[in-house]
């Protein structure tokens, strides 16, 4: 049982994360129909934007927690959200009207493209960098339950931005554009929303969450590398179908959904760790079969 | 009168086929005027290609004497031009409200809302009622009132409206074209696109009617419904 406890509280820490990543993919999937599979490697330009920074600050302000995770934060943001906005200009937009085959062609496309770029360009891009642990270290218990105070740290930061994303979306006019723009997009444009600047902010909002998690990931297993997106950004992949495709709700929970899912087949399956990146995709043809909606999912073939 | 929508010459492709050919008409400031014609005449393309949603391959409009051409949708609807969709094209997703606060969304972030709200509550009391509830659960009807009504609220000059009849019952569609009229009382200019040419021209102050395409015959309201061809080709008899 409290080994339960415990794994339980490891899968949501990690759900939290693939959360965050899913997010973006499915807000841009919603908007557009288009798989965005350079999502990941948006997320892993986060992380690298946020340490190259923090490797540039004098040591006395490096140790300071309260004042360099801000800015560790802040440089993932500004780096995710300028890559995507660029991507989604030159890559994806001159494509908006072709077959969705080219888009997903070029999506893989720019996911090379960006990580051969760390690869090559950051400072020793091609082995994997340490990276700041910056919240205190060890663990606080609840019972016999142990949990580290970075994993309390990814779960509220997450926990929040999943709130304002929920107002955002919700509350601002810029939001409920967003989601007119995804329910009939020329109907959008006949109440005056400039769709492309939607769109565009789309992209901006999905490389600000990735960003976040990129940071998280980063401070929890104290390491990053240029390969580091393409897993996340399958495993995302398969949290916002699981979901429902285009369900913002349903991105959150597919995460937590796949993150329990996999840390508990790890433990209690025989030989579980050994295959400890397949469950994802075991969850995702299981639901592809049985629910291809996914979860929450609306059926999205029906659109005038 | 002056003219506050003009087209000239507009011609409209869908790869090789041109879906509308020359075509020219006038709206004047204030009046209801209608275009008339079968399925596939070319009405929603005309009225898609003023609002930008489609290019025309040559041809011009004008609204309030600046040209249209070129200018991209969403800067139209701030010109004050709405166009009411067919099919109605609600967001069936979004609540009453949020449908509301989205035909707003040209005008200034809490400029009078309110005012605009009320006014169409007025006008449709039945969105009042519902204003917490998906646009998708609604009725036929009273999608079709909550489409005039989003479109109501950016304050138009010209109100587009296409095929507000369409798959409607007779008593629904009876109280639409009371309303139409109703706001041309309070000074909306509209153009009204029908397939159901009795109702439409009996309201018109001036009518086109439309053949694959081509504007074939031009006249008041009255005088087309009298005329001899019209009666024959649209009113069944």
């Amino acid at each position: 049982m409290e080994q339960f406890a415990q794994q339980f509280v490891n899968g949501v820490v990690l759900g939290a994360m693939y959360g965050l990543i899913a997010l973006g993919y499915t807000m841009v999937y919603g908007i557009i129909q288009l798989w965005n599979f350079a999502h990941g490697e948006i997320f892993m330009v986060g992380a690298f934007g946020g340490l190259a920074v923090w490797t540039a600050l004098p040591e006395s302000l490096a140790e300071n927690a309260f004042l360099a995770l801000p800015l560790i934060f802040t440089a993932a943001v500004f780096t995710a959200t300028f890559t995507a906005v660029l991507v989604e200009r030159v890559a994806y937009r001159p494509l908006r009207s072709s077959p969705r085959i080219t888009a997903l062609i070029t999506a893989i496309g720019v996911s090379i493209v960006l990580q051969e770029s760390v690869r090559l360009f950051y400072p020793d891009g091609k082995r994997p960098q340490s990276f700041p642990g910056l919240v205190a270290e060890g663990n606080f218990s609840i019972g016999d339950v142990r949990i580290p105070w970075v994993s309390l740290f990814i779960v509220i930061v997450a926990f929040f931005a999943m709130l304002l994303l929920q107002a955002f979306v919700h509350a601002t006019k810029t939001g409920k554009a967003m989601r007119a723009v995804s329910q009939d997009p020329d109907t959008a444009r006949l109440m005056g929303i400039d769709v492309n600047r939607i769109i565009m902010v789309t992209f901006a909002v999905g490389a600000i969450l990735a960003a976040l998690a990129g940071v998280l990931q980063g401070m929890k297993f104290r390491q990053i590398d240029f390969h580091m997106g393409f897993l996340a950004g399958l495993k995302a992949f398969t949290a916002a179908v699981l979901g429902g495709i285009g369900n913002i709700t349903g991105a959150v929970l597919g995460g937590l959904l796949l993150g329990i899912t996999e840390v508990m087949a790890t433990q209690y399956i025989p030989q579980g760790s050994a295959w400890k990146d397949v469950w994802a995709f075991i969850v995702l043809i299981v639901v592809l079969v049985f629910r291809p909606t996914g979860l929450l999912g609306e059926d999205v073939s029906v659109r005038a | 009168m002056t003219e506050l929508l003009q087209v000239r010459g507009l011609s409209v492709r869908y790869g090789m086929i041109e879906a509308v050919k020359d075509v020219s008409f006038a709206v004047s400031e204030g009046a209801i005027v209608s275009l008339v014609g079968a399925n596939g005449a070319g009405k929603t393309t005309i009225l898609r290609t003023i609002s930008g949603l489609l290019p025309p391959v040559a041809g011009e409009v004008f609204f309030a004497d600046q040209p249209l051409a070129h200018l991209p949708a969403h800067e139209i609807v701030a010109s004050g031009l709405a166009h009411v969709p067919e099919g109605r094209r609600v967001f069936p997703r979004m609540t009453v409200r949020e449908n509301l606060d989205l035909g707003a969304f040209v005008c200034g972030q809490g400029n009078n809302i309110d005012a605009d709200l009320e006014r169409v509550h007025t006008l449709f009391p039945i969105l009042a009622e519902r204003a917490g509830q998906k646009a998708g659960t609604l009725s036929g009807g009273e999608q079709q009132m909550l489409a005039i009504a989003r479109a109501l609220m950016s304050r138009p000059r010209l109100l587009m409206l296409d095929e507000p009849s369409m798959g409607l019952a007779p008593l629904i569609t009876q109280r639409i074209f009371d309303i139409v009229a109703e706001l041309r009382e309070q000074g909306t200019t509209v153009l009204l696109v029908e397939q159901n040419a009795q109702a439409a021209l009996s309201l018109a102050d001036k009518g086109y009617v439309l053949e694959s395409g081509s504007v074939v015959l031009v006249g008041t309201g009255a005088d087309l419904l009298m005329n001899e061809d019209v009666r024959k080709a649209y009113l069944a008899e």
